[in-house]
């Protein structure tokens, strides 16, 4: 058989027909769902007289609208009572799954899928939410889809879809102290561009992504698509093998052993071929810190910010508008750049290793005065392993807010909101105007361990200051 | 299929939105998704982008009296990029958006579109830039963009028809492009008809488990 990369022969497995537009009918393994995109899909079959094809193959929960102090129900914000009520509504109607407020796997939908074990190497996996790229950590084929194609998924449980190129992003060497997955992707991000991704899959690839925990690789593929690229994987390994062993919806018994094999054999073939190759040094990699208004205007935290005559013509114009929309100056440094607000949670960034490291920072140290600090947990899981470990109590102790878990501050859809023109140390993806809930607020994106380092600074700070000796 | 679904030819007169990287929240803030329909959502068009330029003393171009009414709407690179809310093409829908001309389109936001029948069409940045232009000297430029030809004719209105003064020539993904054309947009029904063939991969995959 012709060497194949795993994008193929996860696609070619799922093809149903080739349509007459000449796009693919893709058969989808796993559909997740939630309380924003759904609601106006099940309308829609509604007004068709539709059932829901495959209702096992379709599971929900809540996360974007819940709020993380009180879960009270009814919820005190009447439009989200009734968009979690809806969804209750239409997952009993049609027999599909809800883990809700009460399950104990409720939580962000890109957290909970991997830890109950339903996100698998091999399938494909459709959500409408962009950051469905996430699951492409375990080597599958996942992507956003608007309201829609949820429709298509519900009514067939396949979509329309045109196969995109794949490009392999190779990334090598050693990570240093106090650089994390979030440095890589941010790094790939500022290197192909936000849009350089537009028409593509990402392969990540190389020493260092291998070197990588599943966290850390959900963390990269999380933000493909603030790359441009809808689809982001990393090749099923032993790593991913291990975190899916015992997991709620993994395979036992023999099955397992069957699985794990098949699992491993989705990998691209050592000579796959691709339609583009970039590679990157790790050891370039520093701590990263965005400072304008959209994922690819960053910079290493001991940089300086650009000079806009020294920025490319074509990227010009959105820089300015970054400088007037986030009040900063050329050249400088984003260093001590003061914060009001700092975030800690996301799909990008709330998993049980992301509080580890941002505790082992908070530890013994306090919030800056003045700065309003939130560690809001990806699930009930990372919730009860983070009590386990007394990583709540690490962050109470250092003044952080410990919260419940859902989206949160990510995109404010909860009361969880900037005001003003607050700056706001985030471990979240986006840094677009307005993203967190004041039109006039402004996002810095980093990782978990920088938000912690910036809470505590009360302005942004090298994390590599702040780690204990022993890290090495 | 839905009669009159086909989209091959559409014209009405242009909206120039300059600047690139436009994210679809800036087009709809999330707040505006707090809803179980999708009704409503032109009103949110870029609704605090308006606010800030009103507070400026400048007009949005949405807001702009001399594009009312427009319904193609030239954009920069990248327009639509971020989530993947379909709420975004729909309340661009609702606020009479037919049609959108750009140098790129993010891939979520341009499918979305397709599957409301609003074509994305691609041109150079020098075709758009003049594009943009020329709707702003004579903001009664009427566009037609003509997915047959893989043009956008810019002209003057003479009793309904075009006398074009300008062409340029788009691209767009051809699935896209063919689903427009043929009506097939509305994907469902297409989907629905190889009933027997999604079984078929049902059952030869082995993670989905026994009957469905």
């Amino acid at each position: 058989m012709a060497a194949a990369n795993l994008f193929d022969k996860v696609w070619d497995a799922h093809t149903v027909a080739e349509l007459a537009t000449g796009e693919t009918q893709l058969f989808i393994g796993l559909h997740l769902i939630h309380e924003v995109t759904s609601p106006q899909a099940f309308q829609m079959l509604a007004e068709r007289d539709l059932p829901v094809a495959y209702p096992a193959l379709t599971v929900a929960t809540v996360d974007h609208i819940v709020p993380t102090d009180s879960r009270q129900r009814p919820l005190a914000d009447e439009m989200a009572e009734q968009m979690l009520a809806e969804l209750e509504r239409n997952t009993a109607a049609h027999g599909i799954r809800f883990h809700g407020l009460d399950s104990d796997y409720q939580g962000i939908v890109h957290v909970i899928g991997p830890e109950l074990g339903l996100t698998q190497p091999g399938m494909t996996i459709a959500c409408g939410d962009s950051h469905t790229s996430t699951h492409g950590a375990f080597g599958t084929i996942a992507f956003g889809i608007g309201t829609s194609q949820v429709r298509d998924v519900l009514a067939t449980q396949t979509l329309a879809a045109t196969k995109p190129k794949v490009r392999r992003i190779t990334v090598s060497g050693p990570l240093g102290r106090g650089v994390y997955a979030k440095d890589i992707i941010l790094s790939i991000i500022a290197t192909l561009g936000v849009k350089g991704g537009i028409g593509y899959a990402y392969e990540y690839a190389g020493d260092t992504i291998a070197a990588l925990d599943m966290e850390g690789r959900m963390s990269i593929c999380n933000m493909s698509i603030e790359g441009g690229a809808r689809v982001g994987y990393v090749n099923p390994d032993q790593t991913t093998v291990d975190y899916l062993q015992g997991r709620p919806h993994a395979p036992t018994g023999a099955a397992w052993d069957e699985a794990a094999e098949r699992w491993l054999g989705y990998a691209s073939d050592s000579d796959a071929s691709f339609d583009d190759e970039v590679a990157l040094s790790a050891a370039d990699i520093e701590p990263v810190v965005t400072w304008g208004i959209n994922p690819g205007q960053s910079l290493a935290v001991g940089d300086r910010l650009p000079r806009l005559r020294g920025v490319a013509e074509e990227e010009r114009d959105t820089a300015s508008a970054a400088y007037r929309h986030m009040r900063l100056q050329e050249n400088d440094p984003i260093a001590g750049t003061a914060i009001d607000v700092a975030f800690i949670g996301s799909c990008t960034n709330s998993r049980i290793g992301d509080l580890r490291e941002a505790a082992r920072v908070a530890r013994g140290n306090r919030v800056a005065r003045g700065v309003r600090a939130l560690v809001v947990p990806g699930s009930k899981e990372v919730t009860a392993q983070a009590q386990d470990e007394g990583l709540d109590a690490v962050f109470r102790d250092a003044g952080f807010e410990w919260r419940e878990p859902g989206c949160s501050m990510c995109l404010a859809m909860n009361p969880d909101k900037l005001e003003g023109a607050q700056v706001s140390a985030s471990s979240s993806n986006r840094n677009f105007i307005g993203r967190q809930g004041s039109p006039t607020g402004r996002t810095l994106l980093m990782s978990p361990a920088m938000v912690a380092a910036a809470a505590i600074n009360g302005a942004v700070a090298d994390v590599r200051d702040m780690l204990p000796a022993e890290a090495g | 299929m839905m009669a009159g679904s086909e989209r091959r030819r559409l014209s009405g007169r242009g909206l120039p939105l300059p600047g690139n990287d436009i994210d679809t929240d800036r087009i709809t803030p999330a707040r505006f998704l707090k809803s179980v329909t999708f009704d409503g959502l032109g009103d949110a068009v870029f609704v605090d982008e308006r606010a800030a330029s009103a507070e400026r003393g400048e007009t949005h171009p949405f807001d702009d009296a001399r594009f009312q009414g427009a319904e193609v709407l030239v954009v920069g690179k990248n327009f639509g990029c971020g989530s993947s809310r379909e709420h975004a093409p729909q309340a661009l829908l609702r606020a009479g958006v037919r049609a959108i001309v750009g140098e790129s389109f993010a891939e979520i936001f341009a499918g979305n579109c397709t599957a409301l029948g609003i074509p994305t069409v691609r041109a150079s940045a020098t075709a758009i830039e003049q594009l943009q232009r020329q709707i702003g000297e004579e903001p009664t430029t009427l566009l037609e963009v003509d997915l047959d030809e893989m043009v956008v004719r810019a002209g003057r209105d003479a009793d309904g028809s075009l006398v074009a003064d300008a062409q340029l020539e788009v691209t767009m993904p051809d699935g896209q492009r063919r689903a427009l054309m043929s009506g097939a947009w509305d994907s469902t029904g297409v989907l629905l008809a190889n009933r027997e063939a999604v079984a078929e991969v049902a059952r030869r995959l082995p993670y989905v488990e026994g009957d469905q």
